[in-house]
């Protein structure tokens, strides 16, 4: 499926029933430097909209809102030793996590490619 | 994604930063800001103004180049004055020290002294750099304290010394090839040492050239006429050792260095004791107690105090922001951080902050509170980065 954002800066991309998830790009250059990640634990249940990860640059603490709500299967372990990949490749090897859908509707609710580019457009 | 505590009031544009405020069309402009604007910065509000925060480097890239090479700063928004003394017999450097512990009274010419405007608590109302020349006195105070400071410079010393505010840009050069780079243009820099300040001139004007900074790098301000400030920075940056470096840098530059940010590190509630400033005041004002706080200073000389601002090593990567509680290692809460983030030159976390005077020894174990988790640290001795100041 093509992928759906969030107002929050997140993508979130499904494959059967697991949903990737990760930052856009327009975030992680607002960002900057990416020096530190978590990412939750496989197993943990996260509801749409809770607080699933954290990102830190050198000056700021930032939260990964989970995009849809399910149990994470994956964290990405490879941002812990090298959060930089979230500055180099936000949209491939830099994703958070990978999450088991409770519910798929709620994709629905989420902006497509076209609708995210015009939402980041309009910030500036 | 949303941005949580951000490591102060520079923090980086958050998301939500992006949006326009409408309060911004207060904030007043440095004569430097269209060249900031020029060079791609990321301007933010700061203390009145609007700032760049960092430029298209980044400030990871920022903060290493300067200590490699040299940045370039633009802080035209601190507050810059001559204290002068209304009978000309008088010394306004003598008549200063009534409102700060430092030793001014003793400054040769054209040396600069770093001290703090106290409080008859003992609390510091802001800190400052104070350069002699004859018998006035050239002050350099915090953008965000500047009204204030001035407000209670001018009502302590009325009848006796008066304050000009200097409408000037000042510029800071900082890093190894930042002696190098300036030498180009005001040969005579390389005379001055550490603390040390003269006048030049460059292209006609009269610039104010002080060895010092706030990097732990050696390095220079540059306070020249606004008129000239654009131009100035221009030639600087076009040198090849010069790159323009934004507030974010200069924050954890700062931090790196051990240097206390106002508001953050010292405010009205912190003493030069508790801040561990003793070493700005000299033997002779701590025997004549002849500041404002001098009996709290002195009974925490005597007695020692309560806590102690200090330097925090993590172990582990996830850095410790400002707020962040600090617990002995039996989950006693035993202080907070003051100042936290990442230490682009060390590669990893570092925090000032305050602990009980118990806690306070280098390489003493505790655990910083970051989102729920004790995670370990220990009390470190700073500056984190050596400091490779200019000393002749």
């Amino acid at each position: 499926m093509s992928r759906k954002y969030t107002k929050d800066h997140e993508w979130v991309s499904l494959d059967g029933d697991i949903a990737t998830v990760g930052i856009t790009a327009y975030a992680q250059e607002q960002l900057g430097d990416v020096v530190f990640v978590e990412v939750p634990e496989s197993g943990r249940q996260v509801a749409q909209g809770d607080d699933a990860a954290v990102v830190e640059s050198v000056k700021a603490a930032s939260e990964v809102y989970a995009p849809v709500s399910g149990e994470v299967v994956e964290g990405n372990e490879a941002l812990t030793d090298n959060p930089a990949l979230v500055n180099e490749a936000p949209d491939s090897e830099g994703w958070f996590f990978r999450m088991k859908l409770t519910n798929s509707d709620e994709l629905d609710g989420l902006m497509d490619e076209a609708a995210y580019a015009d939402y980041v457009k309009e910030l500036g | 994604m949303a941005t949580g505590c951000a490591g102060g009031v520079i923090g980086v544009a958050a998301m939500e930063s992006t949006l326009p405020k409408p309060q911004e069309t207060a904030l007043q402009r440095t004569v430097l800001f269209d060249l900031h604007e020029r060079l791609g910065a990321k301007i933010v509000p700061f203390a009145g103004y609007e700032m760049p925060v960092q430029y298209p480097a980044g400030i990871m890239q920022e903060h290493l180049h300067t200590r490699a090479a040299a940045g370039l700063f633009d802080v035209s928004h601190m507050g810059q004055a001559w204290l002068d003394p209304l009978d000309e017999a008088e010394d306004a450097a003598s008549l200063f020290e009534a409102l700060v512990p430092g030793g001014i009274a003793t400054l040769a010419e054209g040396r600069i002294r770093y001290t703090q405007l106290t409080n008859p608590q003992g609390g510091i109302l802001d800190d400052l750099m104070a350069t002699r020349f004859g018998n006035r006195l050239w002050l350099v105070v915090n953008a965000a304290c500047k009204e204030s400071d001035f407000a209670h410079i001018e009502t302590a010393l009325a009848g006796r010394a008066r304050l000009r505010v200097q409408a000037r840009a000042l510029l800071a050069l900082q890093g190894p090839q930042a002696v190098n780079v300036l030498a180009r243009f005001l040969p005579y820099c390389r005379a001055l040492t550490f603390m040390q300040a003269a006048w030049m001139v460059f292209e006609g004007e009269e610039v104010l050239v002080s060895r010092c900074g706030y990097t732990g790098e050696d390095g220079f301000e540059i306070s020249v006429p606004e008129a000239q400030a654009v131009a100035f920075a221009e030639r600087l940056l076009g040198e090849d050792e010069v790159a323009p470096i934004g507030l974010g840098a200069r924050d954890s530059l700062r931090l790196e260095a051990g240097l206390c940010l106002y508001g953050h590190d010292i405010d009205t509630d912190t003493t030069p004791v508790e801040a561990d400033l003793m070493w700005s005041v000299p033997k002779r004002r701590r025997d004549a107690g002849d500041f404002p706080g001098a009996e709290k200073i002195t009974r925490q000389l005597a007695d020692g105090v309560a806590r102690q601002r200090v330097g925090i090593l993590p172990d582990g990567r996830a850095p410790a922001r400002e707020g962040t509680q600090i617990q002995d290692r039996q989950g006693s809460l035993i202080g907070s951080v003051t100042s936290g983030g990442f230490a682009p030159y060390l590669g990893q976390p570092v925090a000032m902050g305050y602990v009980a005077a118990s806690h306070a020894a280098p390489g003493t174990e505790i655990h910083l509170i970051v989102r729920g988790k004790a995670l370990p640290a220990k009390i470190a001795e700073m500056p984190f980065v050596p400091q490779r100041y200019w000393k002749g």
